[in-house]
């Protein structure tokens, strides 16, 4: 526990067939985890993108978490694959505009790892808390309204 | 962000879930301060969202408020996105204009602090009230159904649901890896508890497959490759040479008396009796037709069989060494898999000593000792020829163990009462022990079988076996296995003498369940065996549509619950293929064809083919009916072109605002 009580903010793209269902198994176990993770859901690791990354951070995330199916068990086949591919580009990428390595996270979850989704989430929430507040969202924020979508009217 | 003047209204609904959110997550906090979010119009909290009375208010609402949004904060919309999204259809609202907030198995299930879980609810809620106003409405796509269905594995759940299938009229391709049909319970004696032989109840409807006009019996077959989605399965199947022409072969057995190679360990009789390298795996066999083990015939194997006597024995002249494997397409609508169990590898447990000591033998083993029909033609002996005096059945081997499988199988103190009886039966001086850690007699009759054996003067020992050896301590133990354990309701020490021991082994899943279920596009649990869609309400569904598991490939069960999976997976199956059309998630790429700067790159991305490019545009389109929804389309393009409706970029940049603006 930090002393200065830093609360980590952490967004965790979960796709919708192994890691949500092994977020949703965690819970049914009733496993308790640290409750800084807001999931979001794809149907696809693979539809994660770096600009949604970015956005988390942008937004006031500390930390980030990408959890795909096992290699081998993607619904859509080999969507998870291009997940691992990008990846350790985006990791770099992050790290040259000078994110601490680290903030963000790979893993692999099954429909059946309701344990190990709770120790990864464990686990990652006090790595970003010894890692601290990487506050880039007051200086984002002016850019991203100036760009903000259009709401469908009803 | 979201703005106020979007125009979208939004119900929102906190559900309680009885205590399960409301006794850890501040329902009515969370409610107020969702009323005072952007765009919302209403927020209710309710005791039970998915009721009649919790899904009356959505509609409701719908009807007096004019909401064009809908929020409900409740379970995992796996287990009621269906349940919702019909309320709002039924109430005038399209379906995916609402959208569900996780705040129980993703918040107040998983949560400690009461104050923490609330806030979190809060950032889940919040995500969803940013992303509604970015819903667009939606319609799910009706695709047609293949009315056609493959069973894999031809065991007694495989046969059971197909049985079922054809009799309402459905086409069933069965497909079984060994050259005949009726897996584990064919090699069985009796079955418990009724002692009924296990041969006589199922080949009859081996039989009856075999002869059922609507099933097609592809045995000595594999699953080599699957594509395709609900309702429109394509699969390849290998159909293994035989090197025997099953057509005009009629399973009359003459060249297995006549080939040259006779000491092959049969796998039918768990390597306790021989076959010849052309075989027919056991006189009930279905189909009955010979087969050529390739790697134990002269001629296939070193190309030198001088005699080559199955041909000339041959009357039908169906001996084929040049015949290949054939490799077939087909498509079906729905998948039931049956592939079953294999038993626990009893060599692992080097205590007990199997492999290693003679007369130490596995659960099966002694099935086929017992069997009239099997190596020692129903005698229950030694290796010597000899019958036991005292033998020993060791419970959970295996199972209920951290260092193999911590699961019980369910099965092996009900199969260990029935060996006790047969060993009773056949040679009543004969002293059995049984070493047992509990007794699990669970189901219908069991218990009394087990009343039935106390009754029968077998020696119940309560404790696990430490170790079998064949190393005497005393001249009492000289020429017999020595079977060493803990009575704990004696609270000593015994050593049990034993001529022999018979290990209850545990049942694990197939050696190559991960692999088969990659091939077809489903998991497995944790233990290894294939994973149910949901334990209690879903045990015979897989998270894939269209694809159903019955029997032990889902979880060690006995024949009565394997023969009810079965049916219920063909009900399941009969939901799907008994209708014209079945409906699919919108949730699909489209691409504007303007924006495409045709650089390809989604063309040879796509995993399902779906992309094709078109040249007349130049642009790449996406084949509605191929797309699965996955989105890699959409994260590999650079120009941002291809968008996966339902999960536009917009709607989830809007949700990660939500979640973090809290």
């Amino acid at each position: 526990m930090s002393d200065n009580g830093f609360e980590p903010r952490l967004i965790g793209f979960l796709c919708r067939w192994c890691s949500y269902n092994g977020a949703d198994l965690a819970g049914t176990a009733r496993l308790k985890y640290p409750p800084n993770m807001v999931p979001i859901k794809t149907n696809c690791s693979g539809r994660v993108e770096p600009t949604h990354i970015m956005k988390a951070f942008a937004d006031g995330a500390d930390g980030v978490i990408i959890a795909g199916c096992h290699p081998g068990d993607c619904h859509y086949i080999n969507g998870n694959y291009r997940t691992a591919g990008r990846f350790p580009l985006m990791e770099k990428m992050l790290e040259q505009l000078g994110l601490e390595h680290g903030r963000v996270r790979l893993e692999w979850v099954s429909a059946a790892e309701g344990d190990k989704f709770a120790r990864v989430v464990s686990e990652f929430t006090e790595e970003i808390r010894a890692l601290g507040p990487l506050g880039w969202s007051g200086q984002f924020k002016d850019e991203a309204a100036a760009v903000a979508p259009e709401a469908v009217t009803a | 962000m979201a703005e106020e003047k979007s125009g979208a209204k939004i119900g929102v609904y906190i559900c309680h879930c009885g205590t399960n959110i409301a006794g850890k997550v501040n329902v009515e906090e969370v409610t107020k301060w969702a009323a005072t979010q952007p765009n919302v119009a209403v927020a209710r909290e309710y005791k039970y969202m998915c009721s009649d009375p919790g899904q009356d208010l959505i509609k409701n609402d719908i009807k007096e408020l004019g909401i064009t949004r809908a929020v409900v904060a409740a379970c995992s919309p796996t287990m009621h996105e269906p349940t919702f999204r019909k309320a709002a259809s039924d109430g005038g609202l399209n379906p995916y204009l609402l959208q569900m907030a996780n705040i129980r198995e993703h918040c107040s299930w998983v949560t400690i602090d009461p104050a923490a879980a609330t806030a979190k609810a809060k950032r889940i809620l919040s995500a969803q009230i940013h992303r509604l106003p970015l819903n667009e409405s939606l319609d799910p796509i009706e695709v047609p159904v293949n009315h056609d269905v493959l069973v894999v594995g031809g065991g007694i759940a495989g046969i059971e649901a197909a049985l079922k299938l054809s009799a309402t009229g459905k086409h069933v391709t069965l497909v079984e890896r060994n050259p005949s049909i009726g897996g584990h319970m064919a090699m069985f004696d009796k079955t418990f508890p009724t002692l009924d032989c296990a041969a006589c109840i199922l080949t009859p409807k081996m039989s009856a497959l075999g002869k059922d006009p609507n099933i097609t019996l592809m045995a000595y077959s594999e699953v080599e490759y699957v594509e395709g989605y609900v309702g429109n399965f394509t699969v390849k199947i290998r159909k293994k040479a035989r090197y025997v022409n099953t057509d005009t072969c009629t399973g009359c057995g003459a060249c297995q008396e006549a080939c040259v190679v006779r000491k092959v360990r049969s796998e039918f009789d768990q390597g306790l009796g021989f076959r010849s390298a052309i075989y027919i795996p056991f006189a009930q066999a279905v189909p009955l037709r010979a087969t050529i083990d390739p790697t134990k015939c002269l001629t296939l194997s070193k190309g030198k069989c001088k005699q080559q006597s199955c041909v000339p024995a041959c009357g039908p002249g169906a001996i084929d060494f040049e015949q290949k494997d054939e490799v077939v397409e087909i498509d079906v609508g729905a998948i039931i898999m049956a592939t079953g169990f294999e038993l626990w590898d009893a060599t692992q447990e080097s205590r007990y000593g199997y492999g290693r000591l003679d007369n130490v033998i596995t659960s099966l083993e002694f099935e086929r000792i017992s069997n009239a029909s099997g190596p020692t033609g129903g005698e229950i002996v030694c290796k010597n020829g000899e019958a036991p005096k005292s033998v020993a059945i060791l419970h959970c081997v295996g199972s209920r163990d951290e260092n193999y499988q911590e699961f019980c199988s369910r099965v092996c103190c009900m199969y260990s009462l029935k060996f006790s009886h047969l060993i009773k039966e056949h040679l009543p001086e004969t002293e059995v022990y049984e070493l047992y850690i509990d007794m699990r007699c669970y189901g219908k009759n069991y218990e009394e079988f087990y009343k039935r054996l106390m009754d029968e003067g077998v020696n119940f020992i309560r404790g696990r076996a430490a170790e079998v050896t064949d190393v005497a301590l005393s001249p009492e133990e000289e020429g017999h296995l020595v079977v060493k354990t803990e009575d704990t309701l004696l609270g000593i020490v015994r050593r049990i003498p034993a001529d022999m021991v018979i290990l209850s082994a545990g049942l694990s899943p197939a050696h190559d369940a991960k692999e088969v279920s990659q091939v077809f596009g489903f998991g497995c649990s944790a233990n290894g065996f294939y994973l149910e869609r949901h334990p209690k309400l879903e045990p015979v569904a897989t998270v894939t549509d269209g694809i159903f598991i019955a029997g032990c490939c889902q979880y060690p069960k006995d024949i009565p619950d394997t023969v009810a999976q079965a049916g219920a997976a063909a009900a399941g199956v009969l939901g799907l293929v008994d209708n014209d059309t079945v409906k699919v998630e919108p949730t699909i790429s489209y691409i504007d064809p303007e924006k495409c700067s045709g650089c390809h790159i989604c063309v040879g991305l796509c995993p399902h083919n779906a992309i094709q490019y078109n040249e007349e545009k130049n642009a790449a389109e996406v084949i509605e009916a191929a797309c699965k929804g996955c989105g890699v389309c959409v994260s590999a393009c650079g120009s941002d072109v291809p968008q996966q409706r339902g999960y536009l970029d917009t709607q989830i940049f809007a949700e990660i605002e939500g979640a973090l603006a809290v």
